[in-house]
């Protein structure tokens, strides 16, 4: 079977757009109104909150919508033929063949029970009718052309055999099998760490230049849209708000939603008390209780009442002098874009007290049966936490800098004493607290040290009101001597995270996620925490939510003087709110500072790395590109000397071998800035700074 | 995977040790002896006799020390009489004391004697057995690929009318019993009542000479019931199958409908079913109690009656023996065939 005839016309173009989807209960409209175009070569963005229809639009290109799914009208025409007309045959000829799509999970989205060779192969041998050993020596090809290590071998083994950024490599390697002309990539890197999805990202354009292949590129991060795509279109509630190339929308935004977007992403210059993030007020509306006329007009600082509320359909108009550049704003003529922000109030910034959490040498290591399974086998020890030791202040935030497999959970499940220690201390107001099981720990410890959780989706019991589980929490940590005492502490605590209180009687199920996560703050902070370790506690929510959260927590802890222990792997939210920076790798500590002094040269070789990986939404950033090679090291098996001597581009700097002989010692560079390594001074001066902001 | 085979036999003896000990211990609780004395012996026999006619067959040891007798691990309890004769278990008609050997058990494959049979107890299990055995194979042979075929047609397109009638079929051939199914066959097949007259009601003559006309009714009545639960089972795993999102990758690579079927939905669709199909061994073993009763097929179920209903404790141990191996070993090739199934699971 061959590719469709040659055809000079954009590859992809969706006009007017809506789908639907039907339930017993009503039409759900999803994407309404919906107009994009690929361009041959050209890469597209599709940016939006979750909920916004941007995967419906991906899946609707795809004519697979499942059973409820509809379009209702508008067209989607592929090279010209317009998709919706194909018959069943002819669209199973385009899909894997013309047109590819790439997932968000790599591993649901490969057949756990199919190797990987069988299911590469299948594709040309559908397409192309191409016998096994053809099918095979493609396949190979192409799993050379991902970098991936060792290809025979790849194709010889089963998904869960591969690491989470190996299968992502994989699933591209699949969609380009028959070399497509359109890629559709649905969110690819989410599930990832920042370095291997910067090495993803790098993959995925590289191949783009390599095939021709025009891109259709769905995230909710603006920053991977601007390294990858030419063109973006954001979409706001099921509709295109603003479409036009990635110059014209990141520097002259013609939307307030783009614009509130951008204000609520923390950007190397936010800071959290001088130059603070500006959340959107609100909650992203239900696709069937969207407002009358302007959908973003509940939320929006220009809403001018009786002109965007009244019901009608907004549509896209131009905007004068730039290309192809379109926004879905009735006034954005009026709106002085270039208005500065009005800064909300600035805070003090309050000075760390004095020390309430000391880590000493803190280790944590795991025997792990070589055999999960079936038991037996010689044991291996899995050094999740190599000699922790620093100091934690009153109201400081200190952050917790590191990929999976790093050690980060594990270093807070020792703390909050969901397991004990093996070697080192935990002082808690000098307390030795490490060997101290949670089970064994007094009510005042407990309620001291709490944590808010990565997803507050699975953190809350679905069948108990909101108002129960903070009481419950009230309880176990004896705060209050009646009900009624509780209950009354309790709707304080909904004032402090700025629920409204009638939420006491809501179940889980009727909140929306930030609000979950406020819940989940106000049991924390429940029994007057003294330390809050908050793990991921905004990586799971949409970015409009995020900066409302932490702004959130910010308030709390200056108000309540917390220690705020913040893990993450997001190093631009991380710049915005901490005052120290602690970047682990395998299990090691391997940079410690304030956050200048991490976010500046010299670094640690894996600081900057990560640094470079993140993507930066702000088209006056330079970055300095770098790509470290293969995967984060098993902790199972890690390798000798210093633990990232297998990815570190600054290795040959070191005379002697001695990265892979030694573990690095810390090392004091003054002010409290101790980094992990062998580098000497003269070599650590000559760093430059990895992001620069080009002159305005 | 020899180690962990090896380790399952180890698990596999330890749990036939404790389960034969516990029937063991049932069958030989006093009032059961009591009434094998008077059953073998006399009816109005006297307290008195009866302890020495327990006595004499050395049942009135210590339980374990009986067991071990039984296993063949002790050297088994011999009565010299007044006059001199000596007599034991392991004494056989027409062997004197000192021909006979000292340990008789089950690991010396001397299994007992039937009361009821009056037959040793390996014979008669070898040859109810096989009977039953060949009953399972056509069962087996028809009710699983059916099944699975039902299932899988069931589950693939969740909802629509194919689903909804075979769904229906399997649920209605798992909640009628075998013996509402089985009497039902009789009446319309074999008896003048329909006149179908196509199948013989009895399966008596199938025991020397199988044949269509007298097997097919007792193989339909089990494979009926067995098949609606299979396939139930076929049919939950495959839906879920259907909406994973491999599924969706396939469908988006083009790959056509029958094939994602066949290649990607199938393996991982049967994984959950294998398990259930190797239950019903042992549920066959047992539980065809009904239908060889039913069309007079004298199997290992109906031995398991007759054993039962007449106190025979040595048969009743054997049936027991089987029936347990029967479990560990399905549950061992259940496993085995699980990690071949599931390439997450690996032995190594």
């Amino acid at each position: 079977m061959s590719k469709l005839a040659d055809y000079d016309g954009p590859i992809l173009e969706i006009d007017k757009l809506s789908i639907s989807f039907f339930t017993r209960l009503r039409e759900i409209p999803a994407v309404m109104d919906f107009s994009v175009t690929v361009q041959p070569g050209e890469a597209v963005g599709l940016v939006g909150e979750s909920g916004c229809g941007k995967s419906t639009v991906a899946l609707g290109v795809m004519q697979d919508l499942g059973k409820n799914g509809r379009v209702v009208s508008g067209s989607i025409r592929f090279k010209g033929r317009d998709l919706a007309e194909m018959t069943a045959e002819e669209l199973r000829d385009i899909r894997g063949n013309e047109i590819a799509m790439i997932y968000q999970e790599p591993m649901a989205s490969l057949n756990p029970a199919m190797k990987i060779g069988k299911q590469l192969m299948e594709v040309p041998m559908i397409h192309e009718g191409v016998g096994q050993k053809e099918a095979y020596a493609r396949a190979l090809e192409v799993v050379t052309d991902v970098r991936l290590p060792d290809p025979e071998r790849m194709l010889n083994s089963y998904p869960h055999q591969l690491s989470g950024g190996q299968q992502q490599r994989i699933v591209i390697a699949m969609a380009l099998m028959s070399k497509p002309s359109l890629l559709i990539l649905d969110e690819p890197t989410t599930a990832l760490d920042v370095t291997v999805e910067a090495a993803v990202v790098d993959l995925v354009k590289d191949l783009g230049k390599k095939y021709g292949t025009s891109m259709l590129f769905i995230s909710h991060n603006l920053g991977l849209v601007l390294e990858t795509c030419d063109r973006l279109c954001v979409m706001y509630s099921g509709e295109a708000v603003e479409r036009g190339s990635i110059h014209d929308v990141f520097d002259e935004m013609q939307h307030p939603y783009t614009q509130a977007l951008f204000r609520s992403i923390p950007l190397p210059g936010a800071d959290k008390n001088a130059r603070p993030l500006v959340a959107i007020p609100g909650n992203f509306p239900l696709p069937h209780e969207r407002p009358p006329g302007c959908n973003f007009g509940p939320r929006c600082d220009y809403f001018e009442a009786g002109r965007c509320d009244v019901d009608q359909v907004i549509p896209m108009r131009p905007v004068p002098g730039n290309d192809r550049h379109e926004t879905r704003c009735l006034r954005f003529e009026e709106i002085d874009w270039n208005a500065p922000l009005t800064l909300a109030e600035q805070k003090e910034k309050s000075a760390p007290g004095k020390v309430v959490l000391k880590m000493d040498n803190l280790k944590k290591y795991y025997e792990v049966a070589a055999n999960a399974l079936f038991g037996g086998g010689e044991k291996k020890v899995v050094k999740a936490n190599e000699t922790l030791s620093f100091e934690a202040r009153e109201s400081e935030t200190l952050a917790i800098v590191g990929e999976s497999g790093c050690g980060k959970s594990t270093f807070a499940k020792v703390l909050m004493g969901l397991e004990t220690a093996t070697e080192g201390e935990i002082l808690l107001d000098g307390r030795n607290i490490e060997q101290t099981p949670i089970e064994a720990r007094d009510t005042r410890t407990i309620s001291d040290v709490q944590m808010v959780f990565q997803n507050p989706f699975d953190t809350l019991n679905p069948s108990m009101t909101v108002g129960r589980q903070i009481m419950r929490a009230l309880e176990i940590f004896q705060v209050g001597n009646s009900e009624a005492e509780r209950r009354q502490k309790m709707l304080e605590l909904l004032d402090l995270v700025k629920l409204p209180r009638a939420f006491a009687n809501r179940m889980p199920r009727q909140l929306s996620g930030g609000q979950k996560q406020r819940v989940g703050i106000a049991r924390a902070f429940a029994g007057g925490a003294r330390i809050v370790v908050a793990d991921e506690p905004v990586s799971a929510l949409d970015v409009s939510v995020q900066a409302a959260v932490t702004d959130l927590l910010m308030e709390i802890q200056r108000k309540e003087k917390t220690t705020l222990l913040f893990i993450s792997h997001d190093l631009s939210i991380v710049r915005y709110l901490s005052d120290r920076v602690m970047v682990m790798y395998l299990g090691h500590v391997v940079e410690l500072g304030d956050t200048e002094q991490v976010f500046s040269p010299p670094y640690h070789p894996y600081t900057e790395a990560l640094l470079s990986a993140v993507p930066i939404a702000d088209t006056s950033v330079e970055k300095e590109h770098i790509v470290l090679e293969g995967d984060i090291p098993s902790a199972m098996d890690p390798p000798p000397g210093c633990p990232f001597q297998t990815r570190c581009r600054w290795k040959s700097e070191v005379p002697g071998n001695l990265c892979e002989r030694e573990v690095p010692p810390q090392r004091q560079l003054g002010k409290g800035h101790q980094i992990k390594c062998h580098l000497d001074d003269a070599t650590l001066a000559r760093m430059t700074p990895v992001i620069k902001t080009a002159a305005e | 995977m020899g180690v962990f085979i090896l380790r399952r036999v180890g698990v596999m003896l330890l749990t036939a040790l404790c389960l034969t000990f516990v029937v063991f211990f049932m069958t030989n609780l006093y009032p059961n002896l009591e009434k094998l004395a008077k059953t073998q012996g006399n009816f109005r026999m006297s307290d008195e006799a009866v302890a020495t006619w327990l006595e004499r067959g050395g049942y009135l040891q210590s339980t374990p020390k009986k067991y071990l007798e039984w296993i063949g691990l002790a050297p088994s309890y011999r009565h010299v009489a007044e006059d001199g004769t000596v007599t034991g278990r392991c004494i056989q008609p027409g062997m004197t004391a000192e021909e006979a050997p000292r340990y008789c058990g089950i690991l010396q494959g001397y299994w007992g004697y039937s009361t009821v049979f009056r037959d040793e107890v390996g014979n008669i299990i070898a040859t109810r057995l096989g009977l039953t055995g060949y009953l399972m194979f056509w069962v087996m042979l028809i009710m699983v690929p059916s099944a699975l075929i039902l299932g899988v047609l069931a589950g693939m397109r969740e909802g629509s009318a194919m689903d909804r009638s075979l769904s229906t079929v399997a649920i209605t051939t798992t909640a009628t019993p075998e013996y509402v199914s089985g009497v039902l066959f009789i009446a319309i097949f074999s008896s003048s009542a329909v006149g179908l007259k196509w199948f013989k009601g009895t399966a008596t003559s199938a025991m020397e000479n199988p044949n269509f006309e007298n097997f097919t009714l007792p193989v339909l009545t089990i494979v009926l019931y067995g098949m609606g639960y299979i396939a139930r089972m076929t049919r939950a795993s495959m839906t879920e199958v259907m909406t994973a999102q491999y599924i969706r990758t396939a469908r988006l690579k083009g790959v056509s409908f029958h094939n994602i079927v066949l290649k990607h939905a199938l393996r991982n669709a049967l994984i959950a079913p294998f398990t259930v199909i190797m239950l019903q061994f042992p549920w066959l073993l047992n539980g065809v109690v009904i239908v060889e009763t039913l069309f007079n097929y004298k199997g290992f179920g109906w031995t398991l009656v007759q054993a039962a209903g007449n106190n025979d404790i040595e048969l009743l141990l054997g049936v027991s023996v089987v029936s347990v191996l029967v479990v560990l070993i399905t549950q061992l090739i259940s496993d085995i065939g699980y990690v071949y199934l599931n390439p997450r699971i690996r032995i190594s």
